[in-house]
């Protein structure tokens, strides 16, 4: 492509003294700067060729189609549909209205043109600067799966940077090496092919099956090769899938870990604590919605926002109705089950009962694409990461904190607690708000993958109370093992039993569980135990 | 004796109901249709109540998974209506039910062989869930799951019944369930005369569970069930056989629920998975406890008074009903203890 005086200039340089090295590398620069001006000149100079006679008309296609300017791809695409005009002043534009204007006239081509400008059409798109319309030759020559476009696919991969037209052009290779006449090219197809993870390159090795007997083995092991490839990205999602869905239920059972599993208190209404986390956040995100400068931080807002509402509201719960109700489980089961209900009604009421939207921000948008295929959704991402840092807060808090410190010694020994100064009841109200306020946490990270209803979280708390019986009351560690191992046995379960039956499973599996370990997996030791 | 006559002057006012129905619509005295049959629910509740009073009660074991033992019992007779329907459902299909037909059943599955038994159907209205009963129940007595853990593991049983119930390849319908029932014992179910023998059919029921009950409570087995309520460990001690005897009494209420469910299914025309939701067991729950935990009257009061409350508040303010009855388990836990009939009683001496 490059004109002689170039590789002159720099074969003299090459051999000669450096300064002519220099010299002549400056020529090359200034011959660079002067060709993108040159090929426009010769794209001016080949277009009067359309309206020549059908010889001139196919050659000038072609070389227009050598040439790469997008510019001719739409009087290109408008000859090939019969709309090209010639207009008065010798110029071209594709027909607009009906009829064609004053001294107007339209392009007649024949097959042989037809067949050219398929091709020039084809190679011009491929260098299309828009990656939607790359994409989209590249999927029209997918389908295509001739031989002859092999050398434009092969020139179009050598300059594609992007990782998606990239595998649709490696695709579309095989295919047209599939096509060939010559079975060694027909190999390569079926090698490239089965190097791929792509279920339509599976679909083309078995279409390849009937034409290419000799071919057998080979493709036979490709399509084994494949599968293997499309087997480990199956379960490499359902893996996702499941830490995903493990990451809701350990910040849905977390806040239960708190109130059940250390205060003993059974709060049938954490899943409508949830819930208020999620309208929190739809509240948050209406109020940030007009002003300008936190719009884009609704979300990290609501976090706080969320954990504060639902801690202010369950202490008042705590100190109102919950205190009274001490060491009568089944009386605390049912007050909170009719606040829940309560609760739900009143949101019902007051936000009504259809779905609230809440609006991703950008950066938690999108689908990643790890390697070998596997598609992995961001929120979910994200969720996955919060619910861990929330796991590590709540152990800090624990561990770490004057608050988790009293708290631990009041569950430990109330009475002994109460003497060394701790005022106990402060304690009770700090800890369940603690709890509730996790939920709230929880309501924040759904309101991005469910729907915000006012029963978003009657689905959630069963199989909740399911993890911190499955894990150990009591035991933060259980938690985060029952919660991710209950996410992945679900997911596991659903490709053979459907959703349902994945879930009833599970139910049924962990009430035979228990049978063995009645006191979860991460039962408590020593005299804590016998509480 | 003055407590028996009040009681007997109750059931014999119920009793009159279908008969001020059968009176003309311009006498004074007529009781519209749909009193009846509103009544006739609320008899088929009480009876439910009943059961998870025995349960809850008498031998503390909290079940939120009563109502599934209802609905089972209610599909149990669904079942056998759904077979009497017989060629006229729309499909006109001469043996399958019109959910099968469309859900491109070709024979009918072998759990519904049977069914065509008035006799075979009511049995299993009292078998199944008394099976499903006794193994949950094993499960959880023999390993020592009580309290909260055993309310817990209940309401995922319905849970989890629930969900399988909603799916079509069950068997049972899927999320529409079982209606356009036709007759029950070659009686058209739409007349005044059916709805009376229903109703007459459930109040006797009642009258015989709250006897049968009565007398459970008074012998030694209600007595030892009683202290297993009280203080489980100790009766235990004592040499007493405590899982027997809370799978004996669960068993037999699940039983009792089931014939609950058989009663009112014919009743209101259609039984669908949402029966098995778990706010319906836990609302059975706080019958109970509003009317009083512990007195078989107190488990009738309970079910009759907040499911008249139930009625008339859904029709004057529909939007208000949730949190009235959640208002209701929290005044019952933190003020009326004793429920309904503790306040009586405190009235009374």
């Amino acid at each position: 492509m490059r004109p002689p005086p170039f590789r002159g200039a720099k074969k003299e340089a090459a051999e000669l003294m450096p300064w002519f090295f220099l010299r002549g590398l400056a020529a090359a620069l200034a011959l660079l700067l002067f060709l993108a001006p040159a090929r426009a000149q010769e794209y001016e100079a080949l277009l009067p060729g359309l309206a020549g006679g059908f010889a001139q008309q196919a050659e000038t296609v072609e070389r227009l189609g050598l040439l790469g300017d997008p510019r001719a791809i739409p009087l290109l695409q408008a000859m090939a549909d019969a709309r090209l005009l010639r207009l008065a002043d010798g110029s071209f534009a594709p027909q607009q209205g009906a009829a064609p204007p004053e001294g107007a006239t339209l392009i007649r081509i024949n097959n042989r043109v037809r067949g050219a400008l398929r091709g020039a059409l084809g190679r011009l798109q491929l260098v299309s600067p828009d990656p939607a319309e790359r994409l989209r030759a590249a999927d029209a020559i997918l389908r295509n799966r001739s031989a002859a476009d092999i050398p434009l696919i092969e020139a179009a991969l050598a300059r594609e940077t992007q990782a998606p037209i990239r595998a649709r052009l490696e695709l579309a290779l095989g295919g047209a090496r599939l096509a060939s006449e010559d079975v060694a090219v027909r190999r390569a197809g079926v090698a490239a092919l089965g190097a791929s993870a792509s279920p339509e390159a599976r679909g083309q090795l078995l279409a390849a099956r009937a034409a290419n007997a000799e071919l057998l083995p080979e493709i036979e092991a490709a399509i084994a090769a494949i599968d293997r490839r499309l087997q480990l990205r199956r379960a490499a999602e359902t893996v996702f899938q499941g830490l995903s869905l493990g990451s809701v239920l350990l910040l849905a059972a977390l806040g239960l870990a708190i109130t059940f599993g250390v205060m003993g208190v059974i709060n049938m209404a954490h899943g409508e604590f949830v819930m208020l986390g999620a309208y929190t956040t739809v509240v948050v995100q209406e109020i940030c919605r007009n002003i300008p400068e936190l719009a884009p931080w609704s979300l990290p807002l609501a976090v706080p926002a969320a954990f504060l509402v639902t801690a202010a509201i369950g202490a008042a719960m705590e100190r109102g109705l919950i205190r009274h109700l001490y060491g009568r489980p089944l009386e605390t089961l049912l007050l909170t089950f009719g606040v829940g209900m309560i609760l739900q009604q009143v949101v019902r009421l007051a936000f009504g009962a259809q779905n609230r939207e809440v609006i991703s921000p950008e950066w938690m948008m999108g689908t990643l694409l790890l390697s070998g295929g596997i598609a992995v959704t961001q929120n979910r991402l994200w969720i996955i990461l919060f619910s861990l840092v929330v796991l590590l807060a709540c152990f800090a808090a624990i561990r770490l904190t004057r608050f988790g410190l009293e708290m631990r010694a009041v569950v430990q020994n109330r009475r002994i607690a109460a003497t060394m100064g701790i005022r106990t009841g402060r304690v009770d109200a700090m800890t369940f708000a603690f709890g509730s306020g996790l939920a709230g946490l929880a309501g924040v990270a759904l309101s991005q993958i469910d729907n915000v209803s006012p029963n978003l979280g009657t689905g959630y708390i069963i199989d909740s109370f399911m993890v911190v019986v499955f894990g150990g009351v009591g035991s933060l560690m259980g938690t985060l093992i029952g919660a991710f191992t209950l996410g992945l046995l679900n997911k596991f379960l659903e490709p053979y039993a459907g959703v349902v039956l994945a879930k009833v499973a599970v139910l049924v599996g962990i009430m035979l569980f228990i049978q063995r370990r009645p006191k979860g997996l991460f039962a408590l030791k020593g005299r804590a135990a016998d509480q | 004796m003055n407590r028996r006559l009040a009681l007997l002057l109750c059931v014999l006012a119920l009793a009159a109901l279908p008969a001020f129905n059968a009176l003309p619509a311009e006498h004074p005295l007529h009781v519209p249709d749909f009193l009846v049959s509103v009544v006739g629910k609320w008899i088929c509740y009480a009876i439910l109540a009943l059961a998870i009073d025995l349960a809850w009660g008498y031998a503390g074991i909290l079940s939120l998974g009563h109502g599934a033992f209802f609905a089972l019992g209610g599909y149990a007779i669904g079942m056998h209506l759904m077979r009497l329907i017989g060629p006229r459902g729309v499909y006109g299909h001469p043996v399958l039910p019109d959910f099968m037909v469309f859900l491109g059943y070709t024979e009918l599955p072998w759990y519904w062989l049977g069914f065509d038994w008035f006799a075979f159907a009511f049995l299993m209205a009292l078998f199944v869930p008394g099976l499903l009963a006794l193994v949950v129940g094993w499960l959880a007595f023999r390993s020592r799951i009580t309290g909260v853990y055993l309310s817990i593991i209940t309401q995922a049983m319905t849970y989890a019944l629930m969900l399988a119930f909603f799916r079509n390849d069950m068997g049972f319908g899927g999320n529409n369930g079982f209606t356009d029932f036709k007759e029950l014992l070659g009686m058209p179910l739409n007349t005044g005369a059916t709805r009376a023998v229903l109703f007459y059919a459930s109040l006797a029921t009642l009258v015989l569970v709250f006897w049968g009950s009565a007398h459970l409570t008074q012998t030694k087995l209600g007595r030892v069930l009683t202290a297993i309520r009280d203080a489980e460990s100790r009766t235990r001690f004592l040499g007493y056989n405590v899982t027997q005897h809370k799978l004996f009494v669960f068993v037999l209420s699940a039983m009792i629920a089931g014939l609950a469910g058989a009663l009112y299914v014919p009743q209101v025309g259609i039984i669908n998975p949402s029966e098995f939701s778990p706010g319906n067991s836990i609302e059975a729950v706080v019958w109970v406890a509003f009317g009083g935990r512990g007195t078989l009257v107190g488990a009738v009061l309970g079910a009759f008074s907040v499911n008249a409350l139930k009625t008339w508040l859904t029709s004057v303010a529909p939007d208000l009903w949730l949190i009235v009855l959640g208002l209701l388990f929290v005044i019952v836990t933190l003020l009326l203890p004793k429920g309904l009939v503790g306040l009586l009683r405190r009235r009374g001496s």
